[in-house]
């Protein structure tokens, strides 16, 4: 009895070496087990819906259970005259995948030199690119519109590609990765082994960014599927991205509300894919302050 | 220039060319690398930034272009014109509504996470699924389960006796609707960026307090907050900029994206897009309230960063390396 008591009071060897509490009770679980419905209910709410019709829309049984239109409403979405949906999956997978790589490689380049070069004026420059981080450059939609009438670019995806095509974060982000990742000594090395500075970043650089470029396209990658202000404003019918062309099926079609929810099924099964494929990936990014808010 | 680059180390004799080439790369390349971003900023951010100004105190139409110099007429005409003190309101509260309860949650949840659970990477990815749904969809999802007569919401409180909820024709419970898509969508977000947080916080800290006598909510409030808040800080701050600008979730709350009969949920940034680009597309007035919403954020972020630091009190100041190190 006393030994058993001694071994209790004893520090008990943690069990994991990370998240020092003690044991989730059941309370912990019950918690996060109603979080994770509250996220996922409005999805499977959004499935459902979309499996009505006309009449067995306002049914109670709609809200649990789907129906039976789900193919005749995802059909009806990707065939109507307004709304072009494959068109508009073409033009996001465009538009993320253009801005996800130039925004890493810009990021990589200036990071790299921003980290590991000397130059006149590096810290101005640095100071300058994290000020800017703080500058809410949405609201200079009007003169950014004006430009890109201007350039005859109002209208079409380049539009929304160009202003994406930079992100001071993403130098930041990289600027301390590569800070803390890559040892000054393997460029002198490089150096000293004749390596034009192109091939020192291409060959030392590079893959030393790689974990973090991989986290910043990524979460660009996201950020630019998701983004809807400004595609709203100066793209047409023809190169409208998915947030676009969901909210226009919205408005024609305001009170077939199995067909909405049919184009916002399908609207959220690209990233969902993506999730599926990275989530971890996210978690790891959000939690090692790959974030931007 | 400092020369510990290797080239420039060694004595140097007589250059050759290879090496007059090796010294101009050593020298120019840093500024090549960084010019992308500089020159595609110069255009695409700055220069806009700056020709707001420029726009704003001039006639200028969308249709026909610029017009005459007007002088500050396009800001006296919006801080007479009542639409946009209900915007200001409204964009206010919705912010107030989504940040407060978000920030609570966030961090309960977080928490848990942060105890010794099983399975953590399928909770921790469970509370973020609703990041990588567009803001678009999550609207049409909730704006149609807080419709008036058919939405489930309303229904469900019908069912236990209590009155159906206005929800477009009251302006407080639009922004509440509203402001339960944004929470929907970043509260896990959150929860992850505080659980990094958490994680950071010494072990030691803990045991020290939990010797001392300290239970779990005791600690929780006593060592876990304020280590938080740097943390709190920048989610506030983020959170700020970013809920200010709000425009996605209220321009979906109905179909005519106009923010609703009385501009119940008008915010300021559909009004610069209302202003600009419906009715008679008037930029030099949409481009005076951006300024407006520009200094409106600037004033907002530095009232929260003093309320900020005032609540949470003197943490432990801890360098987002050291967070980083602790939580891999």
């Amino acid at each position: 009895m006393t030994a058993e008591r001694e071994r209790l009071a004893a520090p008990r060897p943690r069990r994991r070496m990370r998240g020092f509490n003690h044991r989730t009770g059941f309370g912990g679980y019950a918690y996060l087990i109603l979080v994770l419905l509250v996220a996922a209910y409005p999805l499977w709410y959004a499935f459902t819906i979309s499996t009505g019709d006309a009449q067995t829309i306002t049914q109670r049984s709609l809200w649990i259970w789907p129906g039976e239109n789900f193919l005749t409403n995802v059909q009806r979405v990707l065939t109507n005259s307004a709304v072009d949906f494959w068109n508009a999956l073409l033009n996001s997978l465009i538009v993320s995948t253009t801005v996800a790589f130039f925004v890493v490689v810009f990021s990589t380049l200036a990071g790299f030199a921003f980290a590991r070069l000397n130059f006149r004026g590096r810290r101005g420059l640095l100071v300058f690119v994290i000020a800017t981080m703080a500058v809410p450059t949405q609201l200079a939609v009007v003169p950014l519109y004006i430009v890109m009438a201007n350039l005859q670019l109002a209208g079409t995806i380049w539009a929304v590609i160009i202003p994406a095509l930079t992100s001071a974060f993403g130098v930041f982000w990289m600027t301390q990765y590569l800070e803390q990742t890559l040892p000054p000594e393997l460029i002198e090395a490089a150096r000293i082994d004749g390596a034009s500075m192109i091939r020192v970043f291409w060959h030392v650089g590079l893959p030393a960014a790689r974990p973090a470029a991989a986290m910043l396209a990524l979460f660009t990658f996201i950020q630019t599927w998701t983004n809807f202000f400004w595609p709203f404003i100066v793209l047409d019918k023809d190169s409208r991205t998915l947030p676009v062309a969901l909210q226009a099926l919205a408005n024609n079609f305001f009170d077939d509300y199995s067909l909405i929810m049919a184009g916002v099924v399908l609207s959220i099964i690209p990233l969902l894919l993506l999730f599926v494929l990275a989530g971890k990936q996210l978690v790891e990014g959000i939690m090692s302050g790959a974030v931007k808010g | 220039m400092s020369n510990r680059s290797a080239a420039t180390d060694r004595p140097v004799r007589r250059l050759g060319f290879g090496q007059q080439l090796s010294r101009w790369d050593v020298k120019l390349s840093p500024y090549l690398y960084v010019s992308p971003f500089f020159l595609i900023f110069a255009v695409t951010g700055l220069f806009p930034l700056l020709y707001t100004a420029y726009v704003s105190v001039h006639e200028w139409s969308l249709i026909g272009g610029e017009g005459d110099f007007v002088g500050l007429a396009n800001f006296a005409f919006t801080l007479q014109n009542p639409i946009f003190w209900t915007a200001l309101r409204n964009t206010l509260s919705i912010f107030l509504l989504s940040t407060i309860p978000q920030l609570v949650l966030a961090i309960t949840i977080a928490a848990v996470l942060d105890t010794n659970l099983r399975a953590k990477t399928f909770w921790r990815m469970g509370v973020l699924v609703p990041y990588v749904l567009t803001p678009v969809a999550v609207s049409l999802v909730f704006t149609f389960m807080f419709a008036d007569r058919l939405g489930i919401v309303n229904n469900l409180i019908q069912s236990v006796g209590l009155p159906p909820v206005a929800w477009h024709s009251d302006p407080f419970a639009s922004h509440v609707a509203i402001a339960t898509m944004v929470n929907f969508r970043w509260t896990g977000y959150n929860a992850l960026i505080f659980l990094a947080a958490m994680q950071a916080v010494p072990r030691d800290y803990h045991e020290a307090a939990m010797i001392d006598g300290a239970n779990a909510v005791r600690r929780f409030f006593s060592i876990t907050i304020p280590s938080l808040r740097p943390t709190i800080i920048f989610v506030v701050i983020t959170s700020t900029i970013g809920g200010l600008q709000i425009f996605d979730e209220p321009t979906l709350y109905d179909q005519y994206g106009r923010g609703g009969n009385d501009k119940q949920w008008l915010t300021i940034t559909m009004l610069i897009q209302n202003t600009g680009w419906r009715e008679n597309g008037n930029f030099g007035r949409a481009a005076a309230i951006a300024w407006l919403l520009f200094l409106i954020i600037l004033l907002i972020g530095l009232i929260n960063l003093a309320i900020t630091r005032s609540i949470s009190g003197t943490g432990v100041p801890r360098s987002r390396r050291v967070r980083r190190a602790v939580s891999r």
